[in-house]
């Protein structure tokens, strides 16, 4: 699946460190958004980014701004505060999906396994989103002991419009 | 010359005319079938051939033509009742023709028909012409005579399993009428090297270039016979054609015949006659390229190899290798003058035949590599790129066959040969081993092939001459350092002893990198060493004493060291980062004193060397998450820490980072674990400076900019006071947040402040966060009840 062309967007939400990587990803897709880890060595990555994939709007920002590092209800608070559907952060390489009445917030894991000080026992883990219509489905992948598992959660917004300013 | 080739064009037109002239009168004789005429019409057409002014390629265009004409003639000489005359008369009539050339090209053609009628052994008849033919000793004229009683006699040669065969004709007759055939022609060839137009040399070689085709025909001839088993190539065909090979001495027939050999016979005829074949090599001149003939010959070997397993235990009775690296030391031996490419050529084709046909041989690989050594160390500077890249193909070679650094490392003189190239070279090789690691998920897992590797790559590794440095392109540096850098992450041992010995022997080899390597190399090394920490947490037993091989101790040891190396270059940023890495490491293993010197370090970073306001902010947020982490702190080193912590983030430049800093700080003193500190007032102290801090940065926007500032970070205060109002802590009152909200609306409906939908929209949110907690019901929505909106 990973060949040019499948992927509409990438999301990224950071240390990717060097630029050969951010140019391999480039090639996947063209439509590359990322926001800025502690050890990007390209500093004019931003610090949080919004976007709109058809009905929802989403949020990315890496996550060692938000503290404490993982904690859920901080990170809502971003989501509220980018006014978001979806919030995709990172930092603590490991996968997770909550969905709070705000929305929903997806870290995707490290892509690579690669180390961290608050995940013991990283996977190596990535995700797709198929945004339809209202609905949007996350697929997990994550390699577990040499094999490859995959997940599934659904998630269903309750209104059409995304949120205005009153 | 223009005028000579203008001249050549017209003799042949001329003789095309000549040819067309008789041919038109022969025609008229065939058709009424007169025999007479037809001899004397054929015999003057023939006469156009007997000129001496053509180059080959234009001769070759007469010769054509008169072919031609002559297979007309066979099929009238073949039709008895067209002329009456029978073969064997015929054979007779034609020798009465005047000059020689037309004579014989007119026995030929009967001749081919005598044969074909079998009224004479087809030996006899092809001994006469064979012989007959040296009435012409012109080396042109006699090589496509010749070449036309090749080609007219090739389907009548007396085969096993032909209809030409017989008690008295075998086989070897056949051989015998070839042979002889190809003795001649060779002589011939070789003779217009001194005769013929005087001329320049280059020219007569071109000539003669063109003609090898004539003479090489044989020898495929030789190759099609079917009669040509091994026992008789082996027995009669190759020593007679090597005879002539060597006896001619005439190094371009050498060339082309020795390749031809090689080209046209079955490989399997060449592993048998290997030691024959060779040993004809240093018997040639010594301006012949033996050195491609033996590549060629070595190719063909090893894609004989390559075709089926069956044929390789033929290769090992043969002892082929042996006689192939025999024969190629005396040719390298002999040959004073051969460029350091040709040499190494040759190895690189003993190389692919030796990986090919003797794969699990690695003695044998190592032979041919220590054989390269010696030649490289005789030449004392390498400096030919060509001879390079071959090197380069020599070292690749085993690492492509085995798809595996770890046997190349076996290798004793493979460190050796890469010794010899030069810097650039070096660097390429090293890449192209790191490349092939990657690729090949390598695990190089003992700390001796540890040393070995980062020897071989040493140019990639630190600055072997003071001359090269810098020269190198900025992009091509990174890639570089780069790929060490995942060469790193891939060295790895289960046993903690030798993981760190590894650590140990990369770190050795890294720190000699100097300051431009440093921050690629030991952030890598940092994590493998931090990895190797986490694996002793998780170890059974209890680590402790010093006389244990392996303790975090030791690790946080070496660690510290690197990541003060970074000092050299300098590198505050991502030491920092990596000190704060270490102290969460070291409070994962109970090492309070380790840790706190971690954060020590960290916070002297931040003072002394990280200016830049930006990289502040970030690097502030780092440690407080770091430190909001730790448990493993006692209480006085806790709160020097928090100390030092809140008061940075006060002083950061921009008030907007101050406010968010110093709330972030309240987590510092509200963890979630059950025996983590939950000191509620210190929360509420930080949430209320960083009030105070937003405040401030109102009015100062009032002041300077006539308009409110961001009323976004009351909005973020209140969803902090939100969330340790939800957690418990009973000093943030409810109505404290109604207090809030109101200061909220205040400002956002000011008159000052321009409308922003952002804190507009945050705000929105999180009043209906409050609306669905309160709707929750249970103990959460009973406290949000208390929140009068």
């Amino acid at each position: 699946m990973l060949v040019p062309g499948k992927i509409q967007h990438i999301i990224c939400t950071g240390n990717l460190c060097i630029k050969e990587v951010q140019d391999y990803l480039k090639t996947l897709c063209p439509d590359l958004h990322i926001t800025r880890g502690e050890y990007d060595e390209e500093t004019r990555y931003p610090e949080t980014k919004t976007l709109t994939i058809g009905q929802f709007k989403l949020g990315l920002c890496h996550g060692h701004q938000v503290i404490p590092w993982g904690d859920l209800d901080s990170l809502a608070m971003l989501q509220r505060q980018l006014d978001v559907d979806i919030l995709v952060t990172g930092h603590t390489h490991q996968f997770t999906a909550y969905k709070h009445e705000g929305g929903v917030v997806i870290n995707p894991g490290s892509a690579t396994g690669a180390y961290s000080s608050i995940t013991y026992d990283v996977n190596p883990s990535f995700v797709l989103m198929d945004i339809d219509g209202l609905r949007v489905v996350v697929y997990v992948y994550e390699l577990i002991d040499g094999e490859v598992k995959v997940d599934k959660i659904d998630f269903k917004k309750t209104t059409a419009t995304t949120h205005s300013a009153h | 010359m223009l005028n000579g080739t203008e001249d050549e064009e017209k003799w042949l037109a001329e003789g095309i005319a000549g040819i067309q002239h008789y041919a038109f009168f022969m025609h008229r004789a065939l058709d009424s079938n007169n025999l007479r005429e037809a001899l004397k019409y054929s015999a003057q057409m023939l006469s156009e051939l007997r000129t001496s002014k053509l180059p080959p390629h234009k001769y070759y265009e007469l010769y054509m033509r008169a072919f031609d004409e002559l297979k007309r003639l066979e099929l009238f000489f073949k039709d008895e009742s067209k002329h009456g005359v029978s073969v064997v008369d015929l054979y007779e009539l034609v020798q009465h023709a005047g000059n020689i050339l037309p004579r014989l090209y007119l026995l030929c053609t009967v001749g081919s028909i005598y044969i074909k009628s079998k009224e004479a052994p087809a030996k006899e008849v092809l001994k006469d012409l064979v012989e007959m033919c040296r009435g012409v000793q012109h080396p042109i004229r006699g090589l496509f005579l010749r070449s036309y009683l090749a080609q007219i006699s090739r389907d009548k040669l007396p085969d096993i399993g032909s209809e030409y065969e017989g008690d008295a004709d075998t086989v070897i007759d056949a051989v015998e009428f070839v042979l002889q055939n190809f003795n001649e022609m060779n002589k011939l060839w070789v003779r217009m090297q001194h005769q013929g137009p005087g001329g320049v040399k280059e020219k007569r070689e071109k000539e003669r270039s063109e003609l090898q085709d004539l003479v090489g025909k044989n020898l495929h001839v030789l190759s099609q016979i079917e009669g040509v088993d091994l026992e008789m190539y082996k027995e009669t065909v190759l020593p007679r054609v090597l005879e002539q090979v060597v006896n001619c001495k005439d190094d371009l027939a050498q060339y082309y015949l020795m390749d031809c050999i090689i080209q046209v016979f079955p490989d399997e005829y060449h592993l048998q006659t290997l030691e024959t074949l060779l040993s004809a090599c240093p018997q040639l001149q010594p301006t012949v390229d033996v050195k491609t003939v033996l590549s060629q010959l070595m190719d063909r070997l090893s894609n004989y190899a390559a075709s089926s397993a069956d044929v390789l235990p033929e290769f090992l009775q043969v002892e082929a290798f042996s006689k192939l690296s025999n024969a190629i030391g005396k040719v390298i031996e002999a040959q004073v003058d051969m460029p350091a490419v040709g040499a190494i050529t040759l190895y690189v084709s003993l190389l692919t035949f030796t990986l090919r046909v003797h794969p699990d041989r690695l003695d044998y690989v190592d032979l041919v590599l220590g054989a390269c050594v010696k030649k490289l160390s005789n030449i004392p500077e390498l400096e030919d790129r060509r001879a390079m890249k071959q090197v380069v193909a020599l070292l690749s070679a085993p690492l492509e066959k085995y798809n595996d650094i770890v046997t190349a490392l076996t290798l004793s003189n493979y460190p050796r040969v890469m010794d010899h190239l030069d810097i650039g070279t070096n660097k390429v090789m090293a890449m192209v081993i790191i490349q092939s690691i990657m690729k090949n998920y390598s695990c190089i897992s003992t700390a001796d092939k540890v040393e070995v590797l980062f020897e071989l790559i040493k140019g990639l590794i630190k600055d072997i001459d003071d001359a090269d440095v810098d020269e190198l392109d900025e992009e091509d540096f990174k890639e570089e350092q780069n790929s060490v850098a995942r060469l790193i992450h891939t060295l790895y041992n289960d046993e903690p002893e030798e993981m760190l010995k590894i650590i140990c022997i990369v770190r050795k080899h890294t720190m000699a990198g100097g300051p431009k390597r440093l921050p690629f190399t030991v952030s890598s090394l940092v994590f493998s060493a931090l990895r190797l920490v986490r694996q002793l947490q998780g170890l059974e037993g209890d680590i402790v004493g010093e006389d244990v091989p392996v303790t975090p101790k030791k690790i946080f040891q070496l660690l510290t060291q690197m990541i003060d190396s970074l000092s050299a270059v300098p590198s505050p940023e991502l030491a920092l980062r990596l000190y704060l890495q270490c102290a969460e490491a070291a409070n994962g293993c109970d090492l309070e004193h380790v840790a706190y010197e971690y954060f020590t370090q960290a916070f002297v970073l931040y003072e002394e060397e990280i200016a830049d306001s930006k990289a502040q902010v970030t690097a502030i947020h780092l440690i407080i998450g770091t430190l909001q982490r730790m448990n493993v702190f006692g209480v006085e080193n806790r709160d020097t820490l928090t100390h030092k912590a809140t008061g940075y983030s006060a002083r950061l430049l921009k008030k907007v980072d101050q406010c968010r800093a110093v709330y972030a700080c309240s987590h510092l003193f509200w963890v979630d674990d059950q025996d983590g500190i939950k000191d509620g007032e210190r929360v509420l102290l930080c949430l209320k400076r960083a009030l105070r801090i937003a405040n401030a940065a109102q009015q100062m926007a009032n002041v300077a900019r006539g308009s409110g500032g961001p009323v976004t970070l009351f909005v973020e205060i209140l969803n902090k006071y939100l969330y340790f109002f939800e957690k418990g802590n009973g000093q943030i009152t409810s109505s404290a947040i109604e207090g809030l909200i109101e200061l909220i609306n205040t400002e956002t409906h000011c008159d000052s402040t321009s409308p922003d939908s952002i804190s507009d929209a945050f705000l929105a949110s999180t009043l209906r966060y409050i609306q669905f907690q309160k709707q929750k019901g249970s103990v959460a929505g009973e406290k949000f009840e208390s929140i009068k909106l």
